[in-house]
């Protein structure tokens, strides 16, 4: 809400001296946030002046200007070159000299221009940000103006003055207005107050004009109209201009000037609050019903727009059809024009949720639906036709008709009863009992005192004020929120971090100390990204859609981390960052094939839903398991002195799964795997047990040079959910034995495309339980040996828990672990 | 049988002398262990001259065999200490050679970091944590119940539209993207028994495009205290405890109204933050209230007995402004080289 000063001060006293920054804090200080400050941007000399005589001059570009003498108040007239020629000899208009800004901004100085030195420069309305007038110059007698020449031209138009704006929160609709705004600086500041509504004079019209309520449904239960008048005025000129304090304030509240007619009525709304509309009466055929329309049912709106309706949009309506949605935007049919001259003046009140839900459906946001939606005032309508009616009279030659309407059928809001000690209790302040009465009666309620209670009874205006709690933030506010003391409450001992939370910030740690940078990639994604990384054997892969992405192209939820680690490893790549080692741990959202999502109609009321409700809300999200992810491309160790370049790979993703299973306490087991993404020799499925958990590999390079990446980049990702499910839960640590240790080597011979991991596993089994540690630590082939075999070198610790071994002993506990290989694998013991 | 040899005092000396001449000039270990040899060796004249000493007559049997343990004392003694110069010399050179360009060496290592990001809730979280609080969590797609109806929008207020909100396809099926951290209220009155005291750290989205303060996908951090007696006092007082422990003994708290459906009273809170680049200021940093009856009733609790208060606030916009940051993009794109910045320390 923008709030002209000049405005505000007719009805709250604010000191002459006060600045934007003053009325901002004091509008803070009662819960209005400060959003920014507007001026006209007109600074300097900006002056009333007469054209004494003008010559035309046609130019060789073919314009014609005028060379005008202009007296502007001093000894001499100006010389002035004018390109308008809506003007004649005699003319006030609005001069600004040398030394003035006006609105852009846009300096003026003295300047040379076609042949002559022009001292100034004639303004259109458009110039002075009085509207987008620019057919030609701002004349004064067009405003009904008669200032002498040299007068302050922008005292004259209002263009000194300034608005501050103000962000209301939206249950406070009554804010919506110069009325609600000019009550609460008073709130704040204890300045003198004066009601608008009360400065209206309300004349009862006497003769009926007729309007019919007809909703008998309503929506919730509700009906559409609360409270509907009107006023008649005849013999309007419509063509008299507005008054420049009229557009210079409706400017400054950011509406832009239309027509007199059209422009008084939002001046009431701007004022009052009240959303007024007029109708040319003689485009009305018969009198007014208020309905619901009938689906499909068409209107063109003012914006001559043709709008279908559905059955919950409420209608104005003649005996011709719709005329207007109802608290929303007028229609074309009966719109104010040239020609108007007697208007019917409407100031209903409406449903909020009926006005919310038809702006909404139209997408039709209007000043009109915006304060509907947030609560009118449903006392004022009288007032706002009356003060409608009364500018009318005054500035556009009309005279009030006896015939109008004044329909109230508003439910009065209920009474509240506040225990007493409720609002100390909540706010933690020991509030006196005139504070409490009198924030109460500052805002405008009623209160009276019961047994044990005070029964207030909040004004028209406050809907929002329905139990104790709204009564609370009354009181404390208007006291002040500084009033309130800090005090730390002791809260109940807790339980640390759960075992998972735990776990998945030692996870994070882990991998960013072995070297990772961790990111977080936004989780919108193509079908084509889904498909590509969401399972391994392709095909269509369950996804959530959204009804409404940013971007079309990506409105699925990501089922695995890969795209979004992909992209921005590519937007890395794209910024010269070439050796990256990233890593992501986040949600992800995986619907299950065929399942449903979802839930019916919720749940009603500030109610527990019940536990089968519960359930079944519960239900109807799909499982968000928690993933890791982890990406490599250029070199994991860059070149330096004495040190080559090591580029990273599949390698590398390993090693981070190592880094994972350690950091989680959990053993994953690397096996060969296939993805139809990733390359098919370097692609590894994790498992724990007898579980999958993820899988480990490099992009297939086809598929890594059509994202314009490199052609080995090694990416890893498992659920970690399923992790910390199945880490083990604690450790029993072994007793450490200090007897000596005997080493030996082993090399056994195989065919290449036996997994060395596997002949390891058989080893270890193998050996038994002397066997402490075993580890490859060759896998050779080549000269020696025959082409379709390896040779496989382990090196083996063995150690007894009770004696020193003998190397006979060692020897033979290796001999069972060949054994066990030459059966397995066909291994043979390498010479 | 060899000779026997003559012991005299001059003699020995005289070996004495060459021996401790050859001693000193050994210049490597090698050298000093011929010279060892020579002079101390089975076939040296000290050596001759002590096995002479069994066929010396018995009455001068000790004076020349003190004649010889002198001598040999003596050359063994120059050889150790010999020795002992040479050894240090030897490892001062291999020291030397040894030596690298310590501005200059290779690293296996390469630098990772966290996201300020996640750091930065963790810290937030540990807070609370010492204070006896615990970490709620919820789903990051919700159903709207939960985002909404619980929290006291009503499905026609404004507030509800104002939200930004990220719907699933179909609508109607009341799936949502959730708006904000306050789910996880209703959740954990749910869930949890009472009295509660949770912090919920984790992301929201909302439909805005990125630009330089917005962000589709950002991370809120959300406390709920609901227990018997807690005051818009306790909330200040939390409020400021964590200012505090985040921005310096000087922090403190400033609350102006505002209007959540969810909280009644409602404010706006404000941070004095003393430690700010350019100076001490006041700066935005959320929102926060007395938790609503509605709420409670949502969860089945009585508002008559257990009251409460709860609180709200971004992330991204904590970083910003504590870490003195214009530009939100670049918490968003995972350009490495901005967590790098903050390496494993938020």
């Amino acid at each position: 809400m923008r709030v002209p000063i000049s405005w505000l001060r007719e009805f709250v006293d604010v000191p002459a001296a006060a600045t934007a920054d003053d009325i901002l804090a004091a509008l803070v200080a009662v819960g209005f946030e400060e959003e920014d400050v507007h001026t006209f941007g007109v600074s300097g000399p900006v002056v009333v002046g007469q054209v004494l005589e003008f010559t035309p001059e046609p130019q060789s570009n073919g314009k014609t200007i005028n060379w005008c003498s202009v007296d502007v108040g001093e000894a001499e007239p100006r010389g002035i070159v004018c390109g308008a020629h809506n003007f004649a000899v005699g003319d006030k208009v609005v001069v600004s000299l040398p030394g003035a800004i006006l609105p852009g901004p846009f300096p003026i100085s003295a300047r040379k221009t076609y042949g002559h030195v022009s001292d100034g420069m004639i303004a259109s309305a458009r110039e002075l940000g009085l509207g987008e007038e620019h057919d030609g110059i701002l004349r004064l007698a067009s405003l009904g103006l008669d200032p002498k020449p040299g007068d302050d031209a922008a005292a004259l138009l209002g263009l000194d003055d300034f608005a501050v704006e103000i962000n209301v929160t939206p249950d406070r609709g009554y804010a919506f207005s110069i009325r609600g705004v000019a009550r609460e600086y008073s709130n704040s500041t204890g300045a003198k107050f004066t009601d608008p509504v009360t400065t209206v004079k309300v004349v009862a019209p006497t003769e009926e004009y007729p309007v019919v309520i007809d909703d008998k449904s309503g929506i919730r239960g509700r009906s559409g109209v609360n409270a509907f008048s009107t006023r008649v005025v005849t013999g309007v000129v419509p063509s008299r201009p507005s008054p420049p304090w009229m557009v210079g304030r409706l400017t400054l509240a950011g509406i832009r000037s239309i027509s007199l007619i059209v422009d008084i009525t939002n001046y009431v709304m701007l004022e009052l609050g009240q959303p007024t509309h007029g109708y040319d009466l003689d485009k009305v055929a018969g009198g007014l019903t208020v309905r619901r329309a009938t689906a499909g049912e068409k209107i063109v709106t003012l914006d001559d727009q043709t709008r279908t309706l559905t059955a919950e949009d409420l209608l104005i309506t003649d005996d011709s059809g719709p005329i207007g949605v109802a608290g929303v935007m007028g229609g074309s049919s009966t719109e104010i024009s040239s020609t108007t001259t007697r208007v019917l003046v409407e100031a209903a009140n409406f449903d909020p949720v009926s006005i919310a839900r038809t702006a909404r459906r139209h997408k039709l946001p209007s000043e009109a639906s915006k304060r509907f939606e947030r609560g009118v005032d449903p006392k004022i309508g009288p007032a706002a036709v009356a003060r409608v009616a009364q500018l009318l009279v005054e500035l556009a030659g009309g005279t009030m008709a006896p015939l109008g309407t004044r329909l109230d059928l508003s439910i009065p809001l209920p009474p509240i009863d506040l225990r007493d000690g409720f609002i100390s209790r909540l706010i933690g302040v020991e509030y006196t009992d005139d504070e409490i009465v009198g924030s109460l009666e500052k805002i405008g309620a009623t209160v009276e005192a019961g047994a044990g209670i005070l029964i207030v009874t909040p004004p028209s205006w406050r809907p929002d004020l329905i139990d104790q709690a709204t009564l609370a933030e009354e009181v404390a506010r208007i006291v002040g929120y500084d009033r309130i003391p800090s005090i730390l409450p002791v809260a109940p001992p807790g339980r640390g971090l759960t075992r998972t939370q735990r776990l998945r910030g030692s996870l994070s740690n882990a991998l960013a100390a072995g070297g990772a940078t961790e990111i977080i990639s936004y989780v919108f994604q193509s079908r084509a990204q889904i498909d590509e990384f969401g399972g391994a054997a392709g095909g269509e892969i369950p996804a959530v859609r959204l009804a409404n992405p940013l971007d079309a192209e990506t409105p699925y939820l990501r089922t695995t981390l890969i795209p979004g680690i992909i992209e921005i490893a590519r937007r890395n790549l794209s910024r010269g960052l070439t050796n990256l080692s990233l890593f992501e741990v986040g949600v992800v959202f995986e619907p299950v094939a065929g399942a449903k999502y979802g839930s019916g109609p919720l749940p009603i009321g500030p109610a527990h839903p019940g536990e089968e409700r519960l359930a079944e809300l519960n239900g109807s999200i799909p499982p968000q398991p928690w993933h890791v992810a982890t990406l490599f491309a250029g070199d994991s160790i860059e070149k330096q002195p004495g040190l080559a370049a090591a580029p990273s790979g599949l390698a590398d993703a390993l090693a981070s799964v190592e880094q994972i299973g350690h950091a989680l306490a959990v053993d994953i087991r690397v096996a060969k795997g296939s993805h139809h993404a990733l390359h098919p020799g370097r692609t590894a499925e994790l498992w724990v047990g007898d579980r999958s958990v993820g899988f480990a590999g490099e992009l297939l390079p086809s598929l890594a040079e059509e994202l314009d990446l490199p052609r080995v980049v090694a990416v890893a990702e498992l659920d970690l959910d399923a992790l910390i499910e199945l880490a083990r839960p604690e450790v029993s640590p072994q007793p450490i034995v200090s007897m000596p240790a005997a080493t030996q080597d082993l090399s056994l011979v195989v065919a290449v495309d036996v997994p060395a991991g596997d002949v390891l596993a058989t080893v270890i089994e193998g050996a038994g339980e002397l066997l402490e540690h075993a580890a490859l630590v060759d896998d050779y082939r080549g000269q020696g040996m025959d082409a379709g075999s390896k040779s496989l070198t382990f090196s083996l610790r063995f150690r007894a828990p009770d004696r020193t071994l003998t190397a006979a002993e060692a020897s033979e506990a290796k001999l069972a672990a060949v054994t066990l290989a030459a059966q397995r694998h066909g291994a043979t013991l390498r010479d | 049988m060899s000779e026997p040899t003559l012991i005299t005092e001059s003699a020995a000396a005289e070996v004495v002398a060459s021996a401790l001449k050859a001693v000193a000039a050994a210049g490597t270990s090698a050298d000093l262990r011929v010279a060892r040899t020579e002079f101390t060796g089975e076939a040296s004249a000290l050596a001759r001259m002590n096995a002479s000493l069994k066929d010396a007559p018995s009455d001068q049997r000790a004076a020349l065999g003190k004649i010889v343990g002198q001598a040999r004392g003596e050359v063994n003694a120059a050889i150790a200490a010999r020795e002992a110069e040479l050894v240090q010399a030897e490892e001062l050179a291999r020291l030397e050679s040894e030596a690298v360009d310590v501005t200059a060496v290779a690293t296996r290592w390469r630098p990772g970091a966290r996201h300020p990001l996640t750091l930065l809730m963790e810290q937030m979280g540990d807070i609370f944590i010492a204070m006896g609080w615990e970490i709620a969590e919820g789903p990051e797609l919700e159903n709207e119940w939960f985002n909404f109806d619980a929290m006291n929008f009503d499905e026609d207020h404004p507030a509800r539209a104002m939200q930004d909100t990220f719907f699933v396809d179909p609508v109607d099926s009341h799936l949502l993207l959730r708006t904000h951290t306050s789910p996880v209220q209703i959740r954990s009155l749910l869930d949890r028994d009472l009295p509660v005291y949770v912090v919920a750290p984790g992301r929201v989205y909302r439909t805005d495009e990125l630009d330089a303060t917005h962000t589709p996908v950002f991370h809120q951090i959300e406390g709920l205290a609901i227990d018997r007696g807690l005051t818009m006092a306790n909330l200040r007082g939390t409020l400021e405890h964590l200012a505090r422990a985040m921005f310096g003994t000087e922090a403190k708290i400033r609350l102006r109204p505002n209007y959540f459906p969810f909280t009644e009273p409602s404010a706006e809170m404000d941070v004095w933050q003393p430690n700010a680049k350019g100076g001490a200021r006041w700066v935005e940093w959320g929102g926060c209230g007395m938790v609503n009856g509605n709420v409670l009733r949502a969860a089945g609790i009585d508002p008559d007995e257990y009251q409460g208060f709860a609180f709200g606030m971004g992330i991204e916009r904590t970083l910003q402004f504590r870490n003195d940051m214009n530009d939100m993009r670049d918490m968003v794109e995972g350009d490495v080289r901005f967590s790098q910045q903050f390496g494993l320390v938020v």
